[in-house]
């Protein structure tokens, strides 16, 4: 196996490059592209929040006649997006939302991505008892209906962002869990694995470094996937009452703006760029994800 | 399928009790005494052992008993199942919406590959999977109720008003004003699942033997596109149907939220946001039954489609 060979001592550089192309990002998909773009986008709206927002997103502000400046229309007195009931800066929200948006779509689609994949990995590579522990708490796992889930465990734990992490981490591994495990299975079955085994690779050694690596750009699929619907989630918990209410994020805004009857006064101003934030973010992953699908599963193609 | 319902409650029974905040601080009234609360405590088995607490839960359950609301003390079976065809009406009225809508738009979709309209209806379908449901529900509540004034804004029903049963009910003409706004919500967000597999299925059918033999036979396109590929196409589909309903009784709770509908969703929010113990388990419980039953239908279902899938 020269593969192997030319492995063994590889320079960092080398490394990293070799590695990012098992991630075979699909550059040549218009879709996908798209989607990176957009990431990037809001990448670097969430890394310059301090510079690009206007206002401190929760200070109640006053004009300059120290009346309240609320519900103000986009454009009056100088604020982008106009002001809340409370007066608010709605653009100034916005940018900030990014930023817990990014947070908790990233970790919770890292937690789920790497449970999931381990979970696979494990369950497919080894099968008996630990594949039928695995499957069975998959099975568990597709049981417990998602969102009632977390919002029991929101209203639980101490307000936070990192519920919906939490709870993404304890349930949705499951979709990745099941697909990887099918993947390894008929993974398992190659040649070049036996070759690993009678060159006298351990199980461990064949799991990480002999199946993983082919199975990452479906890892990389559930993962772009998982952004969104951990964005969806803590837009939906938040617009439930059951969010963080230090933390500014779009589904605050959107629970905000309804509970402010925004809704029966025609403020589109305030609920309508939260939700576009959240449909392009989500999107983004999801063309993403089909550039992936396209690699992976090429008779989609024709 | 039992052993998966054991499991959720379980989860569910530990959840409730495990966590920090006290089941009866909606209930007792700060000034009652020590005695008082001891009384209640009493009443609804929380001064027992863990393990205890969980067998008298268990056995409660296999018996339907799921307790009396603290709130509304009422039983909680009962309150549950007056819930329950709120939310299956809104689920199924959506879901067979979305699924018309979906399949023919999804077969046509997959006749127009690879033209201009393929090229913008893709990205528009994925824009609609990805919006938050409750979002769609405000706007189209904002577009059509409040600034048009075409439809109610909430409930199932104007005030004063009065049926004779729940059959009179669900047929008036008020019930299904108030129906409109939220099954299009779910629709439109349900419509993608349906489009999309149906168009997949549709293109990879085309391929298919017994397609290029009816082209052969000298078939129109029309016969050949809807009377063999597509009946075809629509087995993989319909089973989706039951995984949808699934996912979408989950759902519906924000959207039932949103529109103030009373179903079972709502309830739990209200029932856990108000600490109400019994409750909130009851509803969770009753979401948990339709899921596992829906993903046990698909599977049943699956396999006698498509006779294939068993025999492999």
């Amino acid at each position: 196996m020269p593969e192997l060979t030319t492995a063994r001592k590889p320079h960092a550089l080398h490394w990293l490059t070799r590695r990012f192309a098992r991630l075979q990002i699909p550059l040549d998909d218009p879709f996908a592209v798209t989607g990176l773009i957009i990431y990037a986008v809001f990448i670097l709206v969430a890394i310059f929040a301090n510079q690009l927002a206007t206002h401190d997103p929760l200070e109640i502000l006053y004009s300059e006649t120290y009346e309240l400046s609320s519900n103000l229309r986009p454009g009056e007195d100088g604020f982008i997006l106009g002001t809340t009931s409370l007066g608010r800066d709605i653009y100034s929200q916005l940018i900030y939302g990014s930023r817990s948006a990014l947070l908790i779509g990233i970790t919770a689609a890292f937690m789920v991505a790497v449970i999931g994949t381990i979970v696979g990995l494990l369950s497919g590579y080894f099968g008996g008892w630990i594949d039928i522990v695995l499957m069975r708490a998959a099975d568990i796992a597709f049981g417990i209906p998602f969102l009632p889930f977390v919002i029991v465990l929101s209203a639980f734990l101490e307000p936070s962002i990192w519920n919906v992490v939490f709870a993404m981490a304890l349930i949705l591994w499951r979709d990745t869990g099941r697909v990887i495990r099918s993947q390894v299975l008929t993974l398992r079955t190659r040649t070049y694995i036996d070759a690993a085994r009678i060159a006298g690779s351990s199980d461990m050694k064949i799991v990480f470094s002999h199946i993983a690596p082919n199975i990452l750009p479906l890892s990389f699929l559930y993962g772009s996937i998982a952004i969104g619907w951990a964005i969806l989630t803590e837009a939906a918990i938040s617009f439930l009452g059951f969010g963080d209410p230090e933390t500014i994020s779009w589904g605050y805004m959107l629970q905000d703006a309804y509970a402010s009857q925004a809704l029966s006064t025609g403020g589109y101003y305030w609920f309508v760029p939260p939700g576009i934030c959240i449909i392009l973010v989500v999107v983004a992953g999801f063309f993403i994800s089909r550039g992936y699908e396209e690699i992976l599963f090429p008779k989609l193609k024709d | 399928m039992v052993f998966v319902l054991w499991a959720v409650a379980t989860i569910l029974f530990l959840m409730f009790r495990l966590m920090p905040s006290n089941p009866l601080a909606a209930y007792i009234d700060p000034t009652f005494t020590i005695e008082q609360q001891a009384i209640l405590m009493a009443k609804f088995g929380l001064d027992k052992p863990l393990w205890e607490q969980y067998f008298i839960y268990l056995w409660n359950l296999l018996h339907g008993e799921l307790g009396d609301s603290f709130f509304y003390r009422q039983p909680v079976g009962q309150r549950v199942l007056e819930l329950l065809p709120n939310t299956l009406i809104l689920t199924f009225s959506s879901l067979i919406v979305a699924y018309m809508f979906g399949i023919i738009a999804g077969a046509w979709l997959a006749w127009k590959r690879d033209t201009f309209a393929e090229r913008v209806s893709i990205p528009m379908v994925l824009a609609t999977r990805a919006m938050p449901e409750f979002w769609l529900g405000m706007l189209l509540l904002a577009v059509f109720s409040f600034s048009l004034g075409w439809f109610p804004a909430g409930g199932t029903r104007s005030p004063g008003s009065e049926y004779s049963g729940y059959l009179a009910l669900y047929t008036s003409r008020d019930f299904l004003a108030h129906l409109v706004l939220p099954a299009l919500t779910l629709a439109i967000y349900s419509q993608g699942l349906p489009l999309l597999l149906m168009r997949s299925n549709m293109l990879e059918v085309m391929h298919e033997d017994f397609v290029t033999m009816a082209r052969i036979k000298g078939l129109s396109n029309w016969t050949v596109v809807v009377r063999h590929a597509a009946r075809n196409a629509l087995l993989p589909v319909m089973t989706s149907f039951a995984i949808s309903v699934g996912y979408q009784i989950q759902g519906n709770v924000v959207v039932e939220t949103v529109f103030s509908w009373p179903g079972l969703g709502r309830e739990l929010v209200n029932a856990v946001s108000a600490s109400d113990y019994p409750l909130a388990q009851g509803a969770f419980l009753m979401i948990a039954v339709v899921v596992v039953l829906m993903n046990l239908l698909a599977d049943l279902l699956y396999g006698l489609l498509d006779p294939r899938v068993s025999h492999a």
